[in-house]
């Protein structure tokens, strides 16, 4: 089952994912995209656990355990940042970060 | 669960039952009834804290994901008693108006970030970890976004969530790659054969990036300032020392067991990063207007003298940062509790404020002054003996150099905590803070504070206990 695609293709595809996440969080001026470029960043890690697991190391199950956990405590954050962002809306009349910047040096 | 597996885990039992019952009792009570709740939250925390302290053999549960042992359960006895202090001190501010329908969300939160604290510190893989780490950090965007009617506190709120959720991404990253570099999560194997292979190098600086997001070094510390100002006061403090004292717990141990083999390689991060974080923190920190972002800076100062401690990576080490940790709780909450009492019966939080406060508020005055003294490290008040061990065990690393440039940084944080000092006893002021009276729990908080200032600095047994149990612990 293994063997088809060789392993180095799923970490190409994990490492290109996270930086991409680092560049849309840096980049991204709108609070939502800069979440969803976390959960690119979640997800590439996601995709490594994976990866390694079934290719390295079948016979524990480990790293897909920690994908399953990574999942649902991203969704918990998602939650969680979501609702601050409603919250910025209601204060701030936007959700761009470059208007949410009462305090600064 | 037999009752040995209970004393065991009982910190984190407890703490949950806890979190769960003030829901129950919250749901119970009526919309006038809701301000009993303090009293009762107090009372039950104060039985967890005491059962914590009850002698108990450590051990290991669920396959070795959890571990502890006489040495974490001082760490978490160490945050208990810092929470407490921060319970007593809500109190004034829970009590406006505003925030009598939420009160309890409030125990609600900072319990379910204390629990992901205690899990975090006696992890024994990293899906334990992660788990802890992330479960301290959710609630507490909650948290800080608390009063959400004020658009700095949605401000704060944003900041952390997002800056605490790319960190926590760099850190799984490099988890990853350790997963798959060495096969497993658990600390001991990994530990065993953690060599020095590129891929596993670049894992460990992507997991030290994140946990320096969190403990707010250098490079990584710009989301401080602003989440400390525009949290509630209260927050802050639970922000800048129980959460910052169980990442710092939790950074040594994971480097000093996981990491143990490469810490040639870490022992120049953490040297680099020690004296960026000294300087910057120090530096910024004069120039501030806003007590709370000055105790943010002040508070990233702090983190820079901990990584000494870690240079040291002896069990002198291990015993200074948590003496350290333990004596920063005091000083740090003292200093946070007159700024949370004046916040909460003034509203002002600027310095110029406080200018001339001795003449009407002379004890509050008095505790501030302790404190600074303590924060800066002068003789006869604990701060001294915090700092003292800190340079000793990264002096007996042989870091003379690194030694030098932290006494230097102490002298220059000296200036601006003095700053404070001579607002409140020196400035002329024409109109002073009016004059109050904080109410008793407040007062309470206060004086423990104060007590403990003193106790640990003329009390040294409390050294050698520490300095026992850390014996026990292997790197």
């Amino acid at each position: 089952m293994t063997g088809t695609i060789p392993l180095m293709y799923f970490l190409v595809i994990s490492t290109l994912m996270f930086f991409i996440g680092i560049y849309g969080f840096l980049t991204r001026r709108n609070l939502i995209t800069m979440l969803m470029s976390i959960e690119l960043i979640l997800n590439s890690v996601n995709i490594n656990f994976v990866a390694f697991n079934k290719y390295l190391y079948p016979q524990h199950l480990s790293g897909h355990f920690f994908s399953l956990i990574v999942i649902a405590v991203a969704a918990a954050e998602a939650a969680v940042a979501i609702a601050i962002i409603i919250n910025i809306y209601r204060n701030f009349k936007s959700i761009d970060v470059d208007k949410v910047d009462q305090m600064r040096y | 669960m037999s009752i040995t597996d209970f004393l065991t885990m009982r910190h984190e039992v407890l703490l949950t039952i806890l979190a769960i019952l003030i829901l129950i009792i919250d749901l119970n009570l009526k919309k006038e009834q809701k301000h009993y709740i303090i009293p009762i939250v107090l009372c039950l925390f104060m039985v967890h804290v005491i059962i914590g302290f009850l002698p108990a053999e450590g051990g290991v549960l669920f396959g070795g994901m959890y571990k502890t042992s006489a040495l974490t359960m001082m760490m978490k006895n160490i945050l208990n008693v810092g929470v407490m202090i921060i319970l007593f001190q809500s109190n004034g501010w829970l009590r406006k108006p505003d925030n009598q329908e939420k009160m309890s969300e409030y125990f609600i939160l900072l319990f379910s970030t204390l629990i992901g604290m205690y899990f975090m510190i006696s992890s024994g893989d990293f899906l334990m970890f992660y788990l802890g780490l992330e479960l301290a950090t959710i609630p507490m965007a909650a948290l800080a976004a608390y009063t959400h009617h004020q658009s700095r506190s949605a401000e704060a709120g944003i900041k952390l969530i997002l800056s605490s959720a790319l960190s926590s991404g760099i850190l799984l990253f490099g988890l990853s790659l350790i997963y798959g570099t060495t096969g497993s999560i658990y600390f001991d194997k990994i530990g065993e054969v953690f060599t020095n292979s590129p891929l596993q190098i670049l894992a460990f600086i992507f997991f030290f990036t994140g946990m320096a997001f969190k403990i707010s070094l250098v490079p990584f510390h710009l989301w401080t300032a602003d989440v400390y100002e525009g949290s509630p006061v209260n927050v802050t403090s639970y922000f800048s020392v129980i959460s910052k004292g169980a990442a710092s717990f939790i950074f040594v141990i994971i480097l000093f067991t996981v990491f143990h083999s490469i810490s040639y390689l870490w022992k120049d991060i953490v040297y680099l990063i020690a004296v960026s974080t000294m300087t910057v923190g120090n530096l910024f920190a004069m120039r501030q207007k806003n007590m709370k972002r000055f105790l943010a800076f002040s508070s990233i100062a702090q983190a820079g003298f901990i990584l000494l401690g870690i240079l040291g990576g002896n069990v002198l080490g291990m015993t200074s940062v948590i003496y350290f940790v333990l004596v920063y709780i005091f000083s740090n909450l003292g200093a946070f509790g007159v700024v949370a009492a004046i916040s909460a019966a003034t509203g002002k939080e600027s310095m110029d404020d406080y200018d001339g406060l001795y003449a009407t508020n002379p004890k509050l005055s008095l505790l501030m002054t302790l404190s600074m003294f303590s924060l800066a490290g002068i003789p006869p008040v604990a701060g001294f003996f915090g700092k003292f061990f800190l340079f000793t065990a990264a002096a007996s690393g042989g870091y003379y150099w690194l030694v030098f440039i932290a006494v230097l940084n102490a002298t220059v944080s000296l200036y601006y905590y003095l700053l404070v000092v001579k607002a409140m006893f020196i400035n002329k002021n024409e109109t002073p803070l009016a004059h109050f009276k904080s109410d008793f729990l407040t007062r309470v908080g206060l004086v423990s504070c104060m007590l403990g200032i003193f106790v640990l600095g003329f009390w040294s047994q409390i050294y050698e206990i520490i300095n026992s149990l850390s014996i026990g612990i292997t790197f």
